[in-house]
């Protein structure tokens, strides 16, 4: 191996290689961290404004984007009060801090994302299981309040267990849950049928 | 008890007294302790492990007790803090070595171990005591963070940037006082990324959708950037020090691996994009580069293979060339190949938050990580035994250390193959047939094929913590009686 190596395998040429590459996928995803930050704010057409808790969201396929989508629709105040959007960030805010030191995501995923213990909460607002959206709220509430109280019988026997969240927590995490699945996640989860669907 | 509590501090530092030995330089002392509690913590993480799988068998297993969710956060936790444990130690094993002088500001460095080891006791136990906390800031700060893999509170994330700052001075300071290498250079520079990439998960946001893309900045290009560039570099060392490999050679190796990795990790962030709420142009972005990832776990392979085969299989430390080894397959099959099979946003949208990732992580984790540490523990123990032989014709044929790689690599493969198959049945009945629901959801999780993988992993888990047994065991027992010193190198330059 005393011979000298090749040009194309020369340690200074990887060298320099390695520092261009790094630096321009660096610099690369600093500028699409921009542009994704600018259209992920919250109020766009991505992520609701708060205030979204205050009207219908559906879930429904989007033949003209091949996919699945949320769909805005008439006004359908949570807890039958329309607020504000301070209000609504307040109250959302809320929601998501409780979520946070509850530690649902090391059981429960959102948007796709944590543990895969109990089911993914992304959509949670509009799954068939609350059986009519007349009544989710209240039952959505009770539940988190005493989920053990509460627990509806599956085939897989895991409960949640009572984490002590009180009334005022879960007004937030359902105004949480609500805002959340009006993200457009580009159509995660797929074929997913709402409440709100027709057979 | 105030007597007690003025001699903790001497009682503590009493446990680490075995690193006091003649037979190591400063940060080898320094690098035995973070490696003691590295192997504490990756037990911790099997036991963990362990009772949330039974979990998922009986699900009323120490429920109100110790919920899923508590032993699946000290189950991770612990693994990113054991792993982190043992690159830190390394490196500190190294650094006189590399760069021919003592380390500056050892007192500092041995202060900020301690300060970190307390850090991690308290976060521990308030997880398994508080456990949870109301929805106020106060619980972000003292309790739980609640965000997957960095739940540590937020006073404990500032104390781990204070014990990172010390650590990287440890490191740019002492390469600057003695002698600067390829090797170092990147070291230095990845070790900047490391800890800045930190700071980006410490702040709350209840955007959730700019939560999680920063979120994934710390998990991924940690995970897929920054510690895969931070192991090449321990790699490159240890090649050089078991094998007498050529410096030139380790480095040029080093900065191809560092051009593909980072060409194609920094990207392929955005896999992690596609369903969050972050724009479509990301599947593209993502999708491709993080298809590309694979390449430089390959040249891993290459390199190390090519390495061994050229000097003839003749190594300093047998079981830390054979860890070094299963390290470059481990990085390459489960970051590289599992990493592959669902990174594609066509398959991805059916795969994202199954099993899928489970049996990813579990594979990926323990290969490209858990076995170069363990590496680095064998290495480890033969200097702090007086450099003592440990190649080939150990005694008892070192049938311990040959039957644990066997067990813990056949006990985490067995789990990945378990969780594939869960996570195979989840797309397919909870995603792709029945459309996500929570009925979805539960279908899936009660069928057969996924209960019987839960029992199938759950036994190649109790298969992992036997073959963690037998590597405890000859950790502390290997190269006892040896009298034979280590074997030289001569075609070392």
């Amino acid at each position: 191996m005393s011979h000298q190596p090749p040009n194309w395998a020369s340690e200074a040429r990887w060298k320099k290689i390695a520092i261009w590459v790094t630096a321009g996928s660096f610099v690369l995803l600093i500028f699409l961290t921009f542009d994704t930050l600018s259209k992920t704010s919250v109020g766009g057409e991505r992520v609701r404004a708060y205030s979204v808790i205050n009207q219908e969201i559906d879930y429904r396929f989007d033949a003209q984007k091949n996919r699945y989508m949320p769909v805005i629709g008439k006004e359908a105040p949570l807890f039958g009060k329309v607020v504000t959007e301070a209000e609504a960030e307040q109250l959302v805010t809320l929601g998501k801090k409780t979520v946070q030191s509850k530690n649902c995501m090391n059981c429960h995923t959102l948007l796709g994302n944590g543990a895969y213990y109990a089911p993914d909460l992304t959509k949670s607002w509009l799954d068939p299981n609350w059986i009519n959206p007349e009544n989710r709220e209240n039952l959505m509430l009770a539940f988190l309040k005493d989920p053990v109280g509460n627990a509806r019988a599956n085939a897989s026997g895991r409960v949640m267990p009572n984490l002590g969240i009180t009334d005022e927590e879960a007004h937030g995490i359902v105004a949480f849950l609500k805002w959340m699945s009006a993200i457009d996640t580009n159509g995660f989860p797929n074929n997913f049928k709402t409440i709100n669907a027709k057979d | 008890m105030s007597a007690f509590i003025s001699n903790l501090p001497g009682k503590v530092t009493s446990l680490f007294a075995f690193t006091e030995n003649p037979h190591l330089n400063g940060g080898q002392k320094l690098a035995s302790k973070y490696f003691t509690v590295a192997m504490v913590l990756f037990l911790a993480q099997l036991l963990f492990g362990l009772l949330a799988a039974i979990q998922f068998i009986w699900p009323g297993f120490l429920f109100g007790w110790l919920d899923f969710s508590v032993n699946r956060m000290i189950h991770t936790n612990a693994m990113v803090v054991w792993l982190l444990y043992g690159f830190i130690g390394s490196v500190y094993w190294f650094l006189e070595e590399e760069s021919g002088t003592e380390i500056a500001g050892l007192k500092f460095g041995v202060i900020g171990f301690y300060v970190l080891t307390i850090a991690v006791t308290l976060v521990v136990l308030v997880y398994l005591l508080i456990q949870t906390g109301p929805g106020k800031d106060a619980s972000i700060w003292f309790i739980n963070e609640g965000r997957e893999y960095i739940e540590a509170p937020r006073w404990a994330d500032i104390g781990i940037v204070v014990v990172m700052l010390i650590f990287f001075y440890n490191v740019a300071a002492t390469f600057a006082k003695g002698r600067w290498s390829g090797v170092s250079g990147v070291l230095t520079l990845d070790l900047v990324a490391l800890a800045g990439l930190y700071t980006a998960g410490m702040f709350y946001l209840t955007n959730i959708t700019a939560d999680q893309y920063w979120w994934w900045w710390v998990i991924h290009l940690w995970v897929e950037a920054t510690w895969e560039v931070l192991v090449g570099c321990i790699m490159a060392w240890s090649l050089m020090h078991l094998l007498g490999a050529r410096r030139k050679i380790v480095q040029t190796w080093l900065y191809i691996e560092v051009a593909l990795m980072f060409g194609s990790g920094i990207l392929g962030l955005g896999h992690h994009y596609f369903w969050i709420g972050t724009p479509d142009y990301w599947f593209s972005i993502g999708g491709f580069f993080s298809a590309l990832e694979p390449i430089p776990l390959v040249a891993m392979v290459v390199h190390s293979v090519y390495d061994a085969g050229v000097h003839k299989f003749k190594a300093t430390n047998h079981p830390a060339m054979a860890w070094i080894i299963a390290h470059t397959f481990g990085n390459f099959i489960g970051a590289g190949v599992w990493g592959f099979m669902q990174t594609l946003p066509q398959i991805n949208l059916y795969t994202h938050g199954t099993q899928w990732s489970a049996s990813h992580g579990h594979i990926a984790f323990f290969g490209a990580y858990a076995t170069i540490n363990i590496a680095f523990f064998y290495l480890a123990v033969q200097k702090w035994r007086g450099n003592v032989w440990m190649s080939g014709d150990l005694s008892d044929n070192g049938w311990k250390w040959k039957w644990s790689i066997a067990l813990l690599n056949l006990g985490v493969l067995g789990m990945t193959v378990a969780l594939l198959i869960a996570g195979y049945e989840q797309a397919f009945i909870e995603r792709a047939m029945q459309g996500s629901t929570w009925n979805a959801y539960f279908a899936a999780q009660s069928h057969p094929w996924f209960r019987e993988a839960m029992v199938w992993r759950t036994l190649f888990g109790l298969v992992t913590i036997g073959g963690l047994g037998l590597l405890i065991w000859d950790l502390l027992t290997i190269g006892k009686d040896e009298k034979r010193p280590a074997l030289v190198l001569t075609d070392r330059e």
